[in-house]
C-alpha cells in the first residue's frame, strides 16, 4: 500500500518534465515568414468580433472582417477614400440630386455561386430597417426617402421607401433630400446586402443572432470567405473564387487575431507573429520614432477627442466661463508631451480637411484673455468658482490628459478641478443621464463629411448629451445644409453652424486623433487613410521584405 | 466514503443557490446596461433588445425563469455575442483554461515539492534558505510582472519561445504554464517543507533510519506520504484557483481561455455570461474541494477511520 501510494504521487511528477519539454521542441518559421511564402496575412484585430452580421455589428474589428467577406454597391479608393465602383459598375445621379441609379455587375456572385442581383439590396435594406433586429446603424439609411418613417413605424409599407429594383441589375434609390455624402455611405457595412437564402435558412429575417454568419454557414459577396472561426483565437478567411474581381486579389488567406492586450500585440509583432497590429502602446511610440522604424504607421484619423460640458450645471451655463476653460488648454503641449503620436491640436469639432472642409474657429490658447473672461463672468482670479469635476472612463491615457488639463486650469485660471474615473458602462450611464459636469469624449466619423460631426449636437441629437440647444444651429444643419445646391455652399453652411458651436462651446475640442499601427515591411500596398480602413483586395506580401530583425525595443 | 461524498454534494445545492442569487442581484444592480454604447442607442432598439432577452419582465420573474433554465442546464444566450449561447462560450474557453491550469499545476508540484523536500532534509542550512527565499519571492511576484519578464527574456531577447498564443506554435504553452504555476510552486514548497519537517521528526522515521535505510529511501518510502498531506489538501482549492484565476496570464499570452470571457462579461454587463461562468466556477470549486478532501482521507489512515466511523 505504501509503495502504491508513493508511486501514485511520484509518477505524475516525473512524467510532467518530458511532457513540458516535448511540447517545447522545435523552433520553426515565424508566422510572417510562412505567411509571406503562402500569401497569408496575419492581422492583429483588437477584439473578438461580436457578430459578423453587417446589420448587427458595430465596431472596428467587426468592420475589418466584414469588409473582407462582403462588399457594397461602391468601394472607396484606399488612399483618397473617393467612391469607386464596387458591386455596382456604374451609377447616375438625377439632376435634382435625389435619384441614384446603380447598374450592378452581371458577373457578380455570392460565395456559394448564387447570382447577385438588385433584389438582394431591396430585401437586405428592408431587413436592416426592422427594429427587432437591433441595428445600431439604422440611421445610416435615413437619407433614403421614407426610411426613417418606416423604421419608426409611421410608414408601414416598405414599397414607399425609396429603394426599387428596376430589373435584376438596376437598383434605383430615391433620397428625401440631395445628400452629397450618400455615395460615401454605400461602402459602410450597414448598407451591405446579405444572402437571403442563408439568412432565412437559420431563422427569420429580423431575428437577432442566428447562426447564419458562422463558418460553414456564412455566404458573402466579398473577395474572401469565412472558413474558420475559433472563438477568441483566430478567424480565417480564404480567397472567394466567385468574387467578381478575384483575378486581382493577391492574398490567399487572412487570419485575424483578437489581440486585446496592446502590449502583447506589440510583442507578437516584434516576434514575427503578426503582419500588422491594430494599435501600439503609447509609451512605445517614441521608441519606434527614434529608431526611425518604417513599420510604424501614423496617419490622421477622422476622429476628435473633446470634453463635453454639461450646460445644465449652473456655473457652466455661462458661455464666457466655457470659453475661458477652452482657452486655457494648451493643446500643443498635450499633443507633444503626452500623446506623442502626431495628434493635431483641435480648435473645432470637425477634423480639418473633411471633404475639403476647413472649419474656421477663433478659439486659441490665450490664458491672459481667458482670465479676463473668467473675471467678467464673476470669478476674478478664479475666486468663488465652484470645484468642478472632470469625468472620464477608466484608462491611463484619459487620466493623463485630465491631469494635465486640471493643472492648466489651476495654473491659468486658479480654479479647482476634481477628477473622477468610472468604469466604461458606468461612465456611459452617467454621461447619457447628464450626471456629470465636464466629461471626456471622443467621436469617430461614420463617413467623410462634416455632417457626421455636426449633426450630433442638434437639440434632440441622441449623442448631444450636453443639454445645449440652439435653434439657428438646428436650422442650418437640418434644413439649410441638405437643400443647398453646390458643395461649396454646403460647406459654407457647415462653417456657419460650426462657428455657432465654437462660439457657444458646449464642447471643448482637444485634439484630432491619429491612427497608429505597426505594419511589417513585407506588406505591399498598405494604404493609410483617414478612416484607417484596410483594402485587403489590394494588399500583397513580398517575402524578401520581411523585417523581423528582432528589434530590441 | 461514498456517503461522505453524497452528503457533501447535497450541501453544495444551497451553496450554489446562494451564489446564483447573490450574483443575479449584483449584476442587475450594477449601473450601466448590457446594451448601452458610446453611440446613443435609439429607445426602440433598446426596447426590442430587452424584449428579446426577457429583460422587460419584472426582476423576480427573470430570476425564477433563470433558475428554471439553470436546472435544465441552459445558461441562456450571451448578450454580447448575438447567436452564441453561454454554454457554447464556456465550452470554447474551457479546454485552454483547463490545459493551462493542468500544466501550471505540474510546474507548481515539481518545483514546489522538490524545493520543499530538499529544504526539509537540511533545515536551517543553505539548502533550506535558498529555495525558501526563492519561494518567498515566488509568492510575492505577481503574474502580471513575471509573465512579461519571462517573455522579454525567453521570447524577445533569447528568441527561444513564442511570446504568445496557445497551441499555435511549438513551445507556446511553456511560458504561460510557468508564469501561472510559479506562485503556486512557491506556496507548495512552503507547505511541503512544513509537512516534511513534521513527519521527519516522527518515531517511525527514526525506526526506518535505525533499520539502516539510506536517507533518500527514507524520504521516498516513508516520509513523502505523510509529509505531502498538507500539499494534497491544498490541491483542490489550488486547482480551482488556477482555473478561475488564469485571467491575467490568459491576457498576457493571448490565450483563448475562459478567464478572459469571464472578465469581459463583467465589463460588458453580459448578465447571462457572468452568471453562467460564476455558476460554472462555483461548481468547479465545490467539486475540487470535495476531491481533495477525499484524497486526503485516503492518504491519512486517521481520517479514513474517522470517515468510516461517521458513516
Amino acid at each position: 500500500m505504501n509503495n502504491h501510494a508513493k508511486q501514485h504521487l511520484i509518477l505524475p511528477l516525473l512524467l510532467l518534465i518530458p511532457t513540458l519539454l516535448l511540447s517545447a521542441c522545435g523552433g520553426g518559421e515565424s508566422n510572417v515568414d510562412s505567411g509571406n511564402r503562402t500569401g497569408t496575412l496575419h492581422w492583429g484585430n483588437g477584439t473578438e468580433p461580436q457578430s459578423l452580421d453587417p446589420h448587427i455589428a458595430t465596431g472596428v474589428p467587426e468592420h475589418h472582417i466584414i469588409t473582407a467577406i462582403m462588399e457594397g454597391l461602391l468601394l472607396k479608393d484606399s488612399t483618397t477614400l473617393a467612391p469607386k465602383p464596387g458591386l455596382a459598375e456604374s451609377w447616375t445621379v438625377s439632376e435634382d440630386g435625389r435619384v441614384y441609379t446603380f447598374n450592378l455587375r452581371k458577373n457578380a456572385r455570392w460565395s456559394n455561386g448564387d447570382p447577385h442581383n438588385a433584389n438582394d439590396y431591396v430585401w437586405s435594406w428592408w431587413r436592416a430597417l426592422q427594429p427587432a433586429l437591433g441595428n445600431l446603424y439604422a440611421y445610416m439609411y435615413f437619407s433614403i426617402e421614407n426610411a426613417q418613417e418606416y423604421y419608426e413605424g409611421t410608414v408601414t409599407d416598405f414599397d414607399q421607401v425609396g429603394v426599387k429594383a428596376l430589373d435584376d441589375y438596376t437598383l434605383q434609390v430615391t433620397l428625401s433630400n440631395p445628400t452629397p455624402y450618400f455615395l460615401q455611405l454605400l461602402d459602410h457595412y450597414s448598407l451591405y446586402p446579405v444572402h437571403r437564402g442563408t439568412v432565412e435558412k437559420f431563422g427569420t429575417a429580423d431575428e437577432r443572432g442566428t447562426r447564419w454568419t458562422y463558418e460553414g454557414n456564412n455566404v458573402g459577396n466579398g473577395a474572401f470567405q469565412l472558413v474558420d472561426w475559433k472563438i477568441n483565437r483566430r478567424i480565417t478567411l480564404e480567397r472567394n473564387p466567385y468574387y467578381w474581381n478575384s483575378d486581382q486579389v493577391q492574398l490567399n488567406k487572412i487570419i485575424f487575431y483578437p489581440t486585446e492586450n496592446v502590449v502583447s500585440e506589440e510583442r507578437m509583432f516584434r516576434a514575427g507573429q503578426l503582419h500588422r497590429t491594430g494599435s501600439i502602446p503609447a509609451d512605445k511610440i517614441p521608441v519606434y520614432l527614434e529608431a526611425n522604424d518604417s513599420s510604424l504607421h501614423i496617419a490622421p484619423y477622422l476622429g476628435t477627442y473633446f470634453y463635453r460640458i454639461n450646460t445644465r450645471v449652473p456655473h457652466l451655463q455661462d458661455k464666457t466661463v466655457r470659453r475661458a476653460l477652452a482657452m486655457t488648454i494648451d493643446r500643443e503641449t498635450i499633443s507633444k508631451s503626452i500623446l506623442k503620436a502626431g495628434q493635431i491640436p483641435a480648435y473645432a469639432m470637425t477634423p480639418p480637411g473633411t471633404m475639403g472642409y476647413y472649419p474656421e474657429s477663433d478659439l486659441r490658447f490665450d490664458p491672459e484673455a481667458a482670465r479676463k473672461l473668467l473675471a467678467d463672468a464673476g470669478y476674478p482670479n478664479g475666486e468663488g468658482f465652484p470645484t468642478t469635476e472632470i469625468l472620464y472612463n477608466t484608462s491611463e491615457g484619459h487620466r493623463k490628459i485630465a491631469v494635465a488639463i486640471q493643472q492648466m486650469w489651476k495654473k491659468y485660471l486658479n480654479i479647482d478641478i476634481k477628477l473622477l474615473n468610472q468604469e466604461w458602462k458606468v461612465y456611459l450611464d452617467s454621461e447619457s443621464a447628464g450626471n456629470y459636469q465636464i466629461s471626456r469624449a471622443g467621436w469617430i466619423g461614420d463617413y467623410v463629411d462634416p455632417n457626421s460631426f455636426l449633426d450630433m449636437f442638434l437639440c434632440n441629437g441622441g449623442n448631444n448629451r450636453t443639454g445645449w440647444c440652439n435653434s439657428e444651429y438646428d436650422r442650418l444643419i437640418s434644413d439649410v445644409a441638405p437643400t443647398v445646391k453646390s458643395h461649396a455652399e454646403r460647406m459654407t453652411v457647415f462653417g456657419q453652424a460650426e462657428q455657432i458651436l465654437m462660439d457657444e462651446l458646449p464642447v471643448i475640442p482637444i485634439y484630432i486623433y491619429t491612427s497608429v499601427n505597426l505594419v511589417n515591411k513585407s506588406v505591399k500596398n498598405y494604404a493609410d487613410n483617414i478612416l484607417n480602413q484596410p483594402a485587403f483586395t489590394e494588399m500583397s506580401l513580398q517575402p524578401e521584405q520581411s523585417n523581423i530583425d528582432g528589434a530590441q525595443y | 466514503m461514498l456517503r461522505f461524498a453524497f452528503y457533501r454534494l447535497l450541501q453544495a445545492i444551497p451553496v450554489l443557490l446562494i451564489v446564483i442569487s447573490l450574483t443575479f442581484l449584483l449584476v442587475h444592480s450594477a449601473p450601466g446596461g448590457p446594451f448601452s454604447a458610446d453611440k446613443a442607442v435609439p429607445p426602440e432598439v433598446i426596447k426590442a433588445l430587452e424584449a428579446q432577452y426577457n429583460l422587460d419582465q419584472p426582476l423576480w420573474q427573470q430570476y425564477v425563469s433563470y433558475l428554471g433554465d439553470i436546472v435544465q442546464g441552459d445558461f441562456g444566450p450571451s448578450f454580447k455575442y448575438p447567436g452564441r449561447n453561454v454554454s457554447e462560450l464556456i465550452a470554447a474557453g474551457l479546454p485552454a483554461t483547463a490545459e493551462l491550469a493542468f500544466y501550471a499545476m505540474l510546474v507548481a508540484l515539481v518545483i514546489g515539492v522538490s524545493a520543499g523536500v530538499a529544504a526539509a532534509m537540511r533545515p536551517n542550512t543553505a539548502q533550506d534558505y535558498i529555495p525558501m527565499s526563492a519561494a518567498m519571492i515566488g509568492i510575492c511576484m505577481p503574474s502580471f510582472l513575471l509573465g512579461p519578464l519571462l517573455v522579454l527574456i525567453f521570447g524577445i531577447h533569447l528568441e527561444w519561445l513564442p511570446v504568445s498564443g496557445w497551441g499555435d506554435m511549438p513551445g507556446d504553452k511553456i511560458l504561460p504554464a510557468i508564469t501561472l504555476g510559479t506562485g503556486y510552486a512557491a506556496y507548495i514548497a512552503r507547505l511541503s517543507r512544513g509537512g516534511m519537517l513534521e513527519v521527519l521528526s516522527q518515531d517511525y522515521i527514526r525506526t526506518a533510519r535505525a533499520k539502516g535505510l539510506s536517507e533518500p529511501l527514507v524520504i521516498a518510502k516513508h516520509a513523502l506520504r505523510g509529509g505531502l498531506i498538507p500539499v494534497v489538501a491544498f490541491l483542490g482549492p489550488a486547482f480551482a484557483g488556477l482555473l478561475g484565476g488564469s485571467f491575467v496570464v490568459e491576457t498576457i499570452f493571448q490565450i483563448p481561455g475562459l478567464g478572459r470571457f469571464y472578465v469581459q462579461a463583467a465589463f460588458n454587463r453580459d448578465y447571462t455570461m457572468i452568471l453562467g461562468t460564476t455558476v460554472f466556477f462555483a461548481t468547479l470549486i465545490i467539486v475540487f474541494n470535495l476531491l481533495s478532501d477525499m484524497l486526503a482521507i485516503w492518504l491519512n489512515p486517521k481520517l479514513r477511520q474517522q470517515a468510516r466511523g461517521e458513516s
